[in-house]
């Protein structure tokens, strides 16, 4: 140790500052661009209270795209910690809540709460968790006891589940003879249009607190990725970890996916992008990832806003377009 | 008592499967004590069950005088440090953050070092000589510094114990002897009990103080080096043909296995 490398709470702190200013740099952007051409002149007048008062574009701006905002932010927050902590636990660089199948089970438990006339919240979410649970169990129980090919094994199933999930859901969707139907099928996508202020405020509920709880255990995580072995003769209680990491991440996911449906491949791209600049630590990453995943989709949903010439795209056509890629490269070089 | 760890009709069972059987043994405080035996025999399952991983079954097991159920998770973690076999590690973390680990049973839930951590690990580095890769990652080692990285982290855990399995099997000949010589020498200055489970039986003889022999999950002797490696001893254990002399340092037993070929030849005073 030649040279002081900074103590990790300052590490921390600029970490996290930088990536909070990266945030509001995205919120501010997401704020001023749209399908309606305010632009950001016009936007920072009306911030700022100068310029003409323009109340169609004050409801464009605090009652549409900020919820919005706020919703990706959350959302990606989400996806993005849940595959931090799905790679620790599993210890496989290429686990994600999408990949693993984890959101296409939580997918269907939230269409059937929607086909069965429940409300969003708690109804649907509850659904959503349960089929997320579930199809955890199932991945566990097909990938245990496989030591050689473990890490395929592991990949293998949750491909196998998603397609399952998504043959589900494509046949409950069948079955729906509903007008419903085109606003279901932009949803599982990863619609983030369909929400006002309260559903964030539920939403963000449910979350922070599993952020916070998530951050408690992220030192574990280090240990973890040692080797269970080794973690549980350094004092960690591996099972009581597991479970609580597991449940938090699937009850999050879950919460997620029952407002906007399936946004894939985040969980992958945030967590490695941040490890290649921070490091593999996660009581850094667990910061980072809720701050840099958070302004990941705010950008990716601003380009699925303006980039079609009328109406938009799901964001989740960004992320699987951006992460698809990301994944085929890093599944070929952790093959070496 | 100056038992570091002491086993009273211990019994282990996979299910039906019996791999170990009513053993009985203790390793005095101090000691390099090494664990040897043919393959499948209970080795891994002996120094799993005394690391805390594998739950007692059947049986006592004392860490210097209490049960080890008596411990919890944190103070088991400062007595004992466990180094498992060389795996792969997918995640790039340096050799400092690794060492520093070890600190973990001492500190709080998110494992906040102070001062006094950072000086307590950049000895253990010091002392297993890899000071000057403290920043490097650990997947661009070679096995042997690896290796060494993971005993500074066990150093930095401050334990009375020791437990390695099988330490040397990835590694080159000048990395054995310079990682036993290191475990000796950790034996020597910090007075650490050091348990370890080894495939090598003459790297036992230079260096165990007491060794034990186990087959199909029983004990087939405990004892110092001369009195554990002799031939008819061996060759019950480990089902083949085996020369026993003196290794020209001094009087160390040395075995040679006996291939086919050589069947033919007189083997006089084995």
């Amino acid at each position: 140790m030649n040279t002081q490398t900074p103590s990790l709470l300052k590490r921390l702190l600029f970490i996290s500052l930088s990536l909070a200013l990266v945030l509001l740099i995205a919120m501010f952007l997401g704020l001023s661009l749209g399908s309606t051409q305010t632009g950001i002149h016009a936007f920072f007048q009306n911030l700022t209270g100068t310029g003409s008062s323009d109340s169609m574009l004050n409801t464009i701006i605090w009652q549409i795209r900020f919820p919005r905002i706020l919703l990706a932010t959350l959302v990606g927050a989400t996806l993005s910690l849940g595959g931090l902590v799905f790679q620790a636990l599993l210890r496989n660089p290429l686990a994600e809540p999408y990949i693993l199948g984890i959101s296409g089970g939580s997918a269907i438990g939230a269409i059937i709460g929607i086909l069965m006339g429940f409300s969003r919240f708690p109804g649907v979410s509850l659904t959503a968790f349960a089929g997320s649970i579930a199809t955890l169990l199932l991945i566990l129980v097909m990938s245990s006891g496989q030591t050689i090919l473990k890490k395929d094994a592991l990949l293998l199933s949750g491909v196998m589940v998603n397609a399952f999930c998504a043959a589900v859901i494509m046949f409950l969707i069948s079955l729906t003879q509903d007008s419903r139907l085109h606003s279901i099928i932009f949803w599982l996508m990863g619609d983030l249009s369909m929400v006002d202020i309260g559903h964030v405020g539920i939403l963000a509920a449910i979350l922070l607190p599993c952020f916070i709880l998530i951050f408690w255990f992220s030192n574990s995580m280090n240990l973890l990725l040692m080797g269970k072995e080794m973690a549980q003769t350094m004092g960690v209680n591996i099972k009581a970890v597991t479970v609580i990491l597991l449940v938090t991440t699937s009850l999050m996911v879950s919460a997620t996916v029952s407002y906007c449906g399936l946004v894939g491949f985040i969980g992958l791209v945030v967590p490695h992008l941040l490890r290649i600049l921070f490091g593999p630590d996660h009581r850094v990453l667990v910061p980072a990832c809720v701050l840099g995943g958070g302004a990941y989709l705010v950008f990716c949903d601003i380009f699925a806003r303006t980039l079609p010439e009328q109406g938009e795209m799901p964001a989740g056509v960004i992320t699987a377009m951006v992460g698809a890629p990301l994944f085929i490269y890093l599944l070929k070089r952790t093959r070496r | 008592m100056n038992m570091a760890i002491y086993l009273k009709n211990l019994n282990y069972y996979y299910g039906d499967f019996s791999a170990l059987k009513n053993l009985t043994f203790s390793v005095t405080k101090g000691d390099f004590f090494i664990i040897i035996g043919p393959n499948g025999s209970g080795k891994t399952t002996l120094m799993k069950i005394m690391a805390g991983i594998l739950k007692l079954q059947k049986g006592r097991l004392e860490i210097l005088d209490c049960p080890i159920e008596s411990y919890a998770r944190k103070t088991l973690a400062q007595t004992i440090a466990f180094v498992p076999q060389l795996t792969q590690l997918d995640f790039p973390f340096s050799v400092k953050e690794v060492v520093l680990m070890g600190r973990s049973p001492y500190l709080g839930m998110l494992g906040l070092e102070q001062e006094k951590d950072l000086t307590i690990a950049k000895q253990a580095l010091m002392f297993t000589d890899v000071e000057h890769l403290a920043h490097r990652k650990l997947d661009q080692l070679s096995g042997g510094e690896q290796q060494r990285v993971f005993i500074a982290k066990a150093i930095c855990q401050e334990p009375e114990i020791i437990l390695l399995d099988e330490p040397t099997s990835s590694l080159d000949l000048a990395h054995q002897i310079r990682l036993m010589d290191l475990m000796e020498k950790l034996k020597n200055e910090k007075g650490i009990t050091v348990v370890m489970v080894s495939h090598d039986v003459n790297l036992a003889a230079m260096y165990g103080d007491r060794l034990l022999l186990l087959n199909k999950g029983q004990i087939v002797r405990m004892g110092r080096p001369e009195d554990v490696l002799t031939y008819q001893t061996l060759e019950q254990a480990y089902g083949c043909t085996l020369l026993v002399d003196n290794s020209p340092l001094g009087k160390i037993p040395r075995v040679t296995p006996v291939p086919q070929k050589y069947m033919s030849v007189d083997i006089k005073d084995r």
